[in-house]
């Protein structure tokens, strides 16, 4: 679905990634672990181009995104994305962050969208928000519902920028559980993020970074039993 | 003749006698009908160059209107608004027959418009790149995030400053008698050159100008109140 050749990207003369080779199937979900400043959050920031490659090329479903000529709102659409802090749209209610983009791009009407928002709330069992405005919410709650949101918009992909970083502990879990119920759906995912316990779980592969290069990746089990990279087993020892 | 009776012989000479109360309400009417315009002319400029800047800054677009804009910019807020609304009438408009108001209007807009520009700016500045980054990150173009996502809790965040500078701008047309329009001020001073009386007809004028911003007050409160609506827990 996913396909990354030879992605580079710099900030100025910061070289953060260096060179991404990368093929996600449909249906697979993506764990990419790492420490502060590997650059998984930039990796995962270019695959819906919120961050512009500074070279090398992705396709996604069969095209290069990367093309100039590329309609990247159309392609955008397609790619749902989760943010660390949530970015819910603090002066609309819980409902309307939900239906904006699927009506205004003219996807659904108003009462479809509606619809949809209500039915995607009871499954993350925050119906009772619907009229709520995020500033009502709790971080947990917050996330869920930025998780419903680029649901509403039925992407083939989700992205996770490290969607649980910013939570109280005991939040976690609710947000881990949500994307763990989409994943046994079968939505093709990746997830930027430090829970581990995730990663083996839910994770059909694992991927770990470091200074912009991927180091190494291995079904969740090898992974975590059988570490290679030095790095890794540096990253491992610390982390579990 | 006691204090009391003076000063109903005062009000009457000043106000009543020959209808002079019409100055004040002629004055109010063209002042009212400069700032209403100039405000709208300089929100529409303000809001503009306040688009051209940050989409400027954020995308590297519209190099040289972001260059005539800054131009703009110092060139208003570098100078004088009386100096302004004398070059508009006497140089630039100086050939044409049209309304002194009409004048007065676009001047008193151009000169607003920098100073609600830079609000503008600095409301949409004020906002988190996040909001942006979501709303793209749904498939919405540029101009719709900016419209429905970023604008909406920009302006809650400058409502105050944008207040201020429409007290700000309704006062500065006091200044509209200089090309010789009867303005709310010119129509006191009328009144204090027949009667030789300068306490009342100023005070008065002081008193309209002061309820009118008491009046402005009100409403950006309860617009603010309007807009306080998603923040309560």
């Amino acid at each position: 679905m996913i396909t990354v050749k030879e992605l580079h990207k710099s900030f100025g003369e910061k070289h953060v990634l260096k060179g991404i080779n990368e093929h996600i199937e449909k249906g697979e979900k993506v764990v990419v672990i790492g420490p502060s400043g590997s650059g998984k959050s930039t990796f995962l920031r270019c695959l819906n181009l919120l961050e512009q490659p500074t070279s090398g090329d992705i396709w996604f479903r069969d095209e290069l995104i990367t093309d100039p000529k590329c309609d990247i709102d159309l392609l955008r659409r397609r790619m749902g994305m989760v943010f660390q802090h949530f970015h819910l749209f603090p002066h609309l209610t819980i409902k309307k962050n939900i239906t904006l983009a699927p009506v205004k791009l003219k996807l659904m009407t108003q009462t479809e969208a509606d619809e949809l928002a209500m039915q995607l709330l009871n499954r993350v069992g925050l119906s009772d928000k619907a009229d709520a405005y995020p500033a009502q919410l709790s971080g947990g709650q917050k996330q869920r519902v930025a998780s419903v949101r680029a649901l509403a918009m039925k992407p083939d992909v989700m992205l996770f920028d490290e969607p649980t970083s910013a939570l109280d502990p005991e939040m976690v879990g609710e947000v881990l559980e949500v994307m763990k119920e989409l994943a046994e759906e079968g939505m093709t995912m990746v997830v930027v993020t430090h829970e581990m316990g995730f990663a083996r779980e839910v994770g059909t592969r694992v991927l770990f970074m470091d200074e912009g290069y991927i180091l190494e990746q291995n079904s969740p089990e090898e992974f975590f039993s059988n570490p290679q990279h030095p790095r890794l087993k540096d990253f491992l020892s610390k982390v579990l | 003749m006691t204090f009391w009776a003076e000063f109903t012989e005062k009000l009457y000479q000043n106000f009543v006698q020959d209808n002079r109360w019409r100055y004040l309400t002629t004055g109010l009417k063209n002042t009212v009908i400069i700032a209403l315009f100039a405000v709208l002319i300089g929100v529409v400029i303000g809001f503009l160059i306040a688009m051209i800047r940050t989409t400027h800054d954020k995308t590297g677009r519209y190099k040289v209107l972001n260059w005539f804009s800054k131009l703009y910019l110092t060139v208003i807020r570098g100078t004088p608004a009386l100096i302004q609304l004398l070059i508009i009438y006497y140089v630039v408009f100086a050939s044409v027959d049209i309304s002194k108001t009409l004048v007065a209007s676009v001047a008193f807009g151009l000169n607003s418009g920098a100073y609600v520009a830079e609000i503008f700016r600095s409301g949409i500045m004020s906002i988190d790149r996040g909001q942006t980054e979501a709303g793209r990150s749904l498939g919405l173009d540029y101009n719709t995030t900016m419209w429905l996502i970023v604008m909406p809790q920009a302006i809650k965040n400058i409502l105050p400053a944008l207040g201020n500078e429409f007290i700000v701008l309704l006062k500065e047309t006091s200044i509209s008698g200089y090309i010789a329009i009867q303005d709310l001020t010119k129509g006191g001073d009328i009144i204090r050159s027949r009667t030789y009386d300068a306490f009342l007809p100023l005070i008065a004028v002081a008193i309209i100008y002061l309820i009118m911003v008491l009046g402005l007050e009100k409403l950006v409160e309860n617009m603010e109140r309007r807009l306080a609506k998603s923040d309560y827990r």
